[in-house]
């Protein structure tokens, strides 16, 4: 039903818009109504939460993620934002936005289309509206999806960015495209689909090479007023103050902007500096250090505080929901909240989230129907595990892991059990603990640390020490050492 | 089966584990349980009456496994147990010796009681001592009935004094006997009083 007046939007699993190469988010509201006024037959979209990007106008339903409705609204088809009636009626009313699209003769919104429609937002939150508009104004002058069209026709440089990598710092054929072996092997993606082109296109390298290196550092220390004036090659004026890490769109499309320019540096770096004669050595400082400042792998949308406002911590939970399943996958089900902290960040390059953040991201998942679940152990370690994660079905691996026979002679320690159940050494002794817990093992304490073995303890009978039965783990135990 | 002197030690007193104490509440129960059983055991075979915790102990080591020795915090857990079992008392406020009862004093009580009529020795004096080495008895009344327990005597034979006067004690109580100091200042002695006045009536009506 959606479908025929506005063109849906993609949304992941946990309920994140799925944005398209280069898009950016600028706002997200709450509680907010889209429908048409004059329009009878247009639905009416209640209660949603509103995104705005470079690109489109996203309405997301606030159900749960697996039954949401998403629809966009392309800025390209707005032709035309009323300013906001003030009026006695309107202090106490919920603000309407309202704005003109183009339309297909059947209705539907689009860009090229002949006819004209009247899209009206009721905002019903507590929100900026005032703001919310002067963002739409600016996000609809920027035309970033023309700029986008024309860029990824010439296809040439940005190859890694027009692949849908950007959300998770995840390639897309699931490699990990953070570190150095990321860069490296990103380096090696790129080259084997577009070879001569990228050599084609740095003529004037070394004056740029210069240059980038210049806008890098100062990019990564904050300086203050740092400008460089128009080079040969045309690139226009960039200035950078202090101000430029504010989240307005246009520094954040900078900083996009700045990010790929890093790319073809680091690109052409990585290939060898031959051709670099005369380039500023000591600048050029080593290739390592330069690696270094190129760990980042952008998520091309960072939810900020400012562009969420009150959603932040809903919109990263989110984000974080997504993001987090391919490393849990890698890890055997359950990760340390202090491995996702590093990953998470570090995949979003800027705008990184503190500890706190993190967790309260995590406690927000239980409002949500994700897959994901935050978990504290009795010794105060957090995971984060799949809901579909069995403690039984882990038990039961260790339990027969413990029943081998090097365990029943020796024990298992943490890194046994790692090893052999595919998990970090902390998980394992985590699962060891509480298989211990739940009666399965007993504890050895000895100078070189704790074994786990095999418990048997309720299969002797006090009142008969000497007596075995002939069935159980006991007299297996007692056979195993024995043969030792 | 692995030996501890000539007492068979059962196979879990290999078990690493057993050595541990248990963290988690019903493990450790069992694993005091077992303890338990194992100390009495062993005190009764080898006829040990106090153990000291701080002290060495070979039940509380064993050299086949690595780390084999229960700490000092495992085997006041074990020894509080059987204190609050009843099984044992500890003989300081510091815990340092203590004292078991593989048989309760009430179980020694009776024994000895049943030595005395076993040997017709009521309404006699003897030493203490005469009661720990078990001796015969000297004298026999008419119509008393002898049955010599080698068991008894055994059970008797070597009994640690504390424990025995803390039985003959009991029976005092229960106005068996009295107890009183004699001549030396080394022994007491015991006067047993008519256990049975049944039995009384036999002796009188046989005489008659």
């Amino acid at each position: 039903m959606a479908g025929k007046w506005l063109p849906v939007a993609e949304i992941t699993a946990s309920g994140r818009p799925v944005l398209f190469p280069g898009e950016i988010e600028c706002s997200i509201i709450s509680s907010v109504d889209l429908h048409s006024e004059e329009n009878p037959n247009f639905p009416y979209f209640k209660a949603g939460i509103l995104i705005l990007t470079t690109h489109r106008l996203l309405w997301i339903s606030d159900s749960a993620p697996g039954t949401a409705t998403a629809v966009a609204v392309p800025l390209a088809a707005v032709n035309h934002i009323f300013s906001l009636k003030k009026s006695i009626k309107s202090i106490f009313a919920s603000p309407r936005i309202r704005f003109q699209v183009s339309a297909a003769p059947d209705g539907k919104v689009d860009a090229g289309g002949s006819n004209l429609a009247v899209i009206t937002l009721v905002l019903r939150g507590k929100n900026d509206h005032e703001a919310f508009v002067s963002k739409f104004w600016e996000a609809r002058r920027g035309r970033a999806w023309e700029s986008e069209s024309s860029k990824s026709g010439s296809g040439s440089d940005v190859g890694g960015f027009s692949s849908r990598e950007g959300e998770s710092g995840w390639s897309s054929n699931g490699l990990r495209l953070a570190g150095v072996s990321g860069i490296l092997r990103k380096e090696q993606e790129m080259w084997e689909s577009t070879d001569k082109s990228l050599q084609d296109a740095f003529q004037d390298l070394n004056a740029l090479m210069v240059c980038l290196l210049k806008i890098i550092i100062a990019f990564f220390k904050k300086q203050k007023h740092f400008a460089w004036s128009k080079q040969s090659d045309g690139s226009h004026t960039h200035s950078f103050c202090s101000s430029a890490f504010k989240n307005d769109i246009k520094s954040k499309r900078k900083a996009k902007e700045m990010v790929m320019l890093a790319e073809k540096m680091r690109q052409k770096l990585l290939s060898g500096p031959t051709t670099q004669s005369g380039a500023n050595d000591e600048e050029m400082g080593s290739k390592q250090e330069m690696q270094d400042w190129m760990l980042s792998v952008g998520i091309a949308s960072p939810v900020t505080k400012e562009s969420a406002g009150a959603q932040y911590h809903q919109q990263l939970s989110r984000q974080l929901a997504d993001f987090v399943k391919i490393p849990l996958e890698k890890a055997g089900g359950m990760i340390n909240l202090i491995d996702i902290y590093c990953l998470f960040n570090r995949a979003r390059g800027t705008e990184l989230i503190s500890p706190e953040d993190l967790l309260q991201a995590c406690s927000i998942w239980e409002k949500f129907d994700v897959p994901v679940m935050l978990r504290k152990f009795d010794s105060g370690v957090m995971v984060i595990q799949n809901k579909s994660h069995s403690d039984e079905e882990v038990f039961a691996r260790i339990k027969s892991l413990a029943l081998k026979p090097d365990a029943l002679k020796t024990g298992l320690s943490a890194s046994d059990a790692a090893m052999t159940l595919g998990m970090a050494p902390a998980m394992a002794k985590e699962h060891l603990l509480n298989a211990e817990s739940k009666g399965f093992l007993c504890r050895d304490v000895s100078a070189d640390g704790f074994r786990f073995y095999i418990n048997f303890f309720h299969e002797i009978d006090p009142s008969d020490l000497y007596f075995v039965k002939d069935y159980g783990t006991y007299v297996t135990w007692i056979k195993t050492t024995i043969a030792s | 089966m692995q030996k501890l002197g000539d007492f068979k030690l059962p196979n879990f007193f290999n078990y690493p584990p057993y050595f541990t104490l248990q963290p988690v509440r019903d493990t450790r129960d069992k694993q005091v349980q077992l303890w338990k059983e194992l100390i009495l055991d062993y005190c009764r075979t080898q006829k040990i009456f106090v153990i000291g915790p701080e002290e060495e102990f070979p039940l509380f080591s064993n050299p086949v496994i690595e780390n084999g020795t229960l700490s000092h915090e495992a085997r006041e857990a074990f020894l509080s147990a059987l204190v609050s079992e009843g099984r044992a008392e500890w003989m300081d406020k510091g815990h340092k010796k203590c004292l078991i009862l593989w048989h309760r004093i009430q179980d020694w009580a009776d024994l000895i009681l049943q030595f005395v009529r076993e040997n017709g020795l009521e309404d006699s004096v003897m030493t203490v001592e005469e009661i720990r080495s078990g001796t015969e008895s000297r004298g026999t009344g008419v119509g008393s009935l002898r049955y010599p327990s080698l068991m008894d005597y055994a059970e008797l034979h070597g009994m640690d004094r504390t424990v025995l006067m803390r039985a003959l004690k009991n029976l005092e109580h229960k106005g068996k006997l009295a107890i009183f100091k004699g001549t030396s200042t080394d022994d007491e002695g015991v006067k047993w009083y008519w256990l049975f006045p049944f039995q009384n009536m036999e002796f009188q009506m046989q005489i008659s």
